[in-house]
């Protein structure tokens, strides 16, 4: 395998020693993500997001990013953004896109092309609470990729499938977490 | 040596050869917890001819048939007296202490002083049962693999059986068969046939040379160590005991158990991905036994090459079970063994509290083990496996004591 000739862009060298250098110090991989919200008017809020803390201290991205959430107007909203459900089907698919290129990259397939699909069904009797046995969140998602690259179906499967077991979106998605929300 | 099972006696045979003075210490009798410590129906994964000990090969009418544990017991007994082992039955060691130079180890039938200790207790003696099953009401009966019997000591009604390794899969049969209806809660589990192209699996596992592959060789040594026990059962039949088994005998399969909140089982949604991850390995390796079998001109020696059905997703999982509404009995954790080191003490074990060892020589001078998954070989703990890996560590440890009788004679 050409495996020095595949770039996919990503620094695999990097992750492979963060991975060793954080196995002793369980503590700097202690990690806390970040976002802050403000409500507008209506369902419309703004969120953004610039800092996070991690190896041991607070960090920052290079820039700070605004998310505008809302609801579309058969829902009597402004619809000045995309709903947050809509923002969990970002999160899902862009995480299962950086897996793809880091494994691939790892495993020494290069890329031409990665796509995805996302759709998550739900029921928003749930929601408006017009039957209290149906949930309200997503009762089912599905991802549909489309990769071009160097390497058999199989391979390509293989890929998608360590993508997910490596996805810290797939995991929250599909497990529980413990969620606490108070008020100051 | 600490255990008299395969694993300890092994070692003896090879020190004996060498004429190193040693004793076999044993809590119980010999082969203690095959006789102790096992389920009733329980087979060996193993065919017969391939559950060979030092010096002593299967000689059975079967050599295609699987060990009970009873004929295990029996088999080790007897490789005990062919190799002439010095055993010390009902002899439970409590502790082993480094003093200079030497081990103390004290045992409920006196101490013993000696310069090397060979810890052959095996890799399952405590039943690694996750956390969250503090969580299961009072309500529910709970069982692990250690006080399994058969399905009738469990009550009547559903039975949630959870993991999807050997364990898992073959008490969810049993249990299944006896009329309780079984869920089966699934994670990363590993699929195998029983039989391919005409052979047992597990000769391909052999003949292609895999299970030889030696701990210093693998990627990965922490995933390969930690890999479960793949989804085989030992039957006259020789039949696949895969996850679509369980489907077609009714039993109904569930992801991964993430936690039991408020009396309530919640169900991994990744039931998917788990099914891909195991059906691409099974292909993967299936592959290679192929591609063995061409380069090595066996291919006409052997059937053709099969592929199996990928794993049936269920039209409907349920992410949640009310352990409180009473569908459900009883659980019974199949979630996997570790080993007890309670007595053990030299400060050899890791954070998470595995011996630290390298091809089992342990991270303390004159201390050695055998019998833990991947130990020096793929093959490390199964019966077969035990023979090469013993020869090496035994090889290292005569070293140590020629080289400790050099020093000491120069002193």
């Amino acid at each position: 395998m050409a495996t020095m000739a595949v770039n996919n862009g990503v620094n695999v060298q990097a992750l492979l020693d963060a991975r060793e250098a954080l196995k002793g110090a369980p503590e700097a991989a202690k990690f806390t993500w970040k976002a802050s919200c403000k409500w507008q008017n209506g369902t419309h809020s703004e969120s953004k997001v610039k800092g996070f803390f991690g190896l041991g201290q607070e960090q920052a991205h290079k820039t700070e990013t605004s998310f505008s959430a809302d609801h579309p107007e058969i829902f009597a909203s402004e619809d000045k953004g995309v709903t947050p459900v809509e923002y969990m089907l970002v999160g899902l698919a862009s995480c299962l896109t950086a897996g793809v290129a880091a494994v691939a990259q790892n495993r020494g397939i290069q890329l031409r092309s990665v796509e995805s699909n996302v759709e998550g069904k739900m029921d928003i009797r749930g929601i408006l609470g017009i039957d209290s046995d149906v949930r309200n969140g997503y009762d089912d998602i599905k991802v549909t990729f489309k990769i071009d690259a160097d390497a058999s179906k199989k391979e390509i499967e293989a890929l998608v499938a360590q993508s997910q077991k490596r996805s810290a979106v797939y995991d929250v998605i599909t497990n529980p977490v413990n969620v606490t929300v108070e008020v100051v | 040596m600490i255990g008299a099972g395969h694993a300890g006696l092994a070692a003896s045979r090879f020190l004996t050869d060498r004429s190193i003075d040693h004793v076999v210490l044993e809590r119980g009798d010999v082969a203690n917890s095959w006789r102790r410590e096992r389920w009733d129906s329980l087979r060996l994964l193993t065919p017969n001819w391939q559950s060979r000990l030092p010096g002593l090969a299967y000689d059975g009418p079967e050599p295609d048939g699987y060990m009970s544990a009873g004929e295990v017991a029996a088999l080790i007994d007897r490789f005990a007296r062919v190799a002439n082992a010095p055993v010390r039955t009902q002899t439970a060691v409590t502790s082993v202490r480094p003093a200079a130079d030497r081990y103390d180890v004290t045992t409920s039938a006196g101490g013993f002083r000696c310069r090397c200790v060979l810890l052959a207790s095996g890799a399952c003696n405590v039943a690694s049962v996750p956390g969250v099953s503090a969580g299961v009401p009072p309500s529910i009966a709970q069982f692990t693999p250690f006080d399994y019997r058969n399905p009738d000591r469990l009550p009547e009604g559903g039975v949630l059986v959870v993991g999807g390794s050997a364990t898992g899969v073959q008490l969810a049969a049993e249990i299944h068969q006896s009329g309780r209806p079984v869920t089966l809660s699934v994670g990363e589990h590993v699929r195998l046939p029983r039989t391919y192209r005409g052979r047992d699996v597990l000769w391909w596992m052999d003949a292609s040379g895999l299970w030889n592959q030696r701990y210093d060789e693998i990627d990965d040594l922490t995933r390969a160590r930690r890999l479960p026990s793949p989804q085989l059962v030992g039957t006259p039949q020789r039949s696949t005991l895969d996850l679509n088994a369980l489907t077609a005998m009714g039993v109904a399969l569930v992801g991964r158990l993430a936690t039991i909140r408020d009396g309530r089982a919640l169900f991994s949604g990744g039931l998917r991905n788990v099914f891909a991850l195991a059906d691409l390995k099974m292909e993967r390796l299936l592959a290679t036994f192929d591609e063995w079998a061409r380069a090595t001109g066996r291919d006409t020696d052997v059937a053709a090459p099969e592929r199996f059905e990928p794993t049936r997703v269920p039209a409907a999982s349920p992410l949640q079970l009310d352990l409180r509404a009473g569908a459900i009995r009883s659980i019974v954790w199949a979630t996997g063994f570790h080993p007890d080191y309670g007595w053990l003490d030299v400060p050899v074990l890791d954070e998470k509290g595995q011996l630290r060892h390298d091809g089992g020589v342990v991270d303390a001078p004159g201390l050695y083990a055998l019998g833990l998954p991947v130990l020096r070989r793929r093959k490390s703990t199964f019966i077969h496996g035990i023979e090469d890996d013993a020869r090496d560590v035994i090889d290292h440890l005569a070293g140590y004591l020629a080289g400790e009788s050099a020093l000491a004679s120069r002193a």
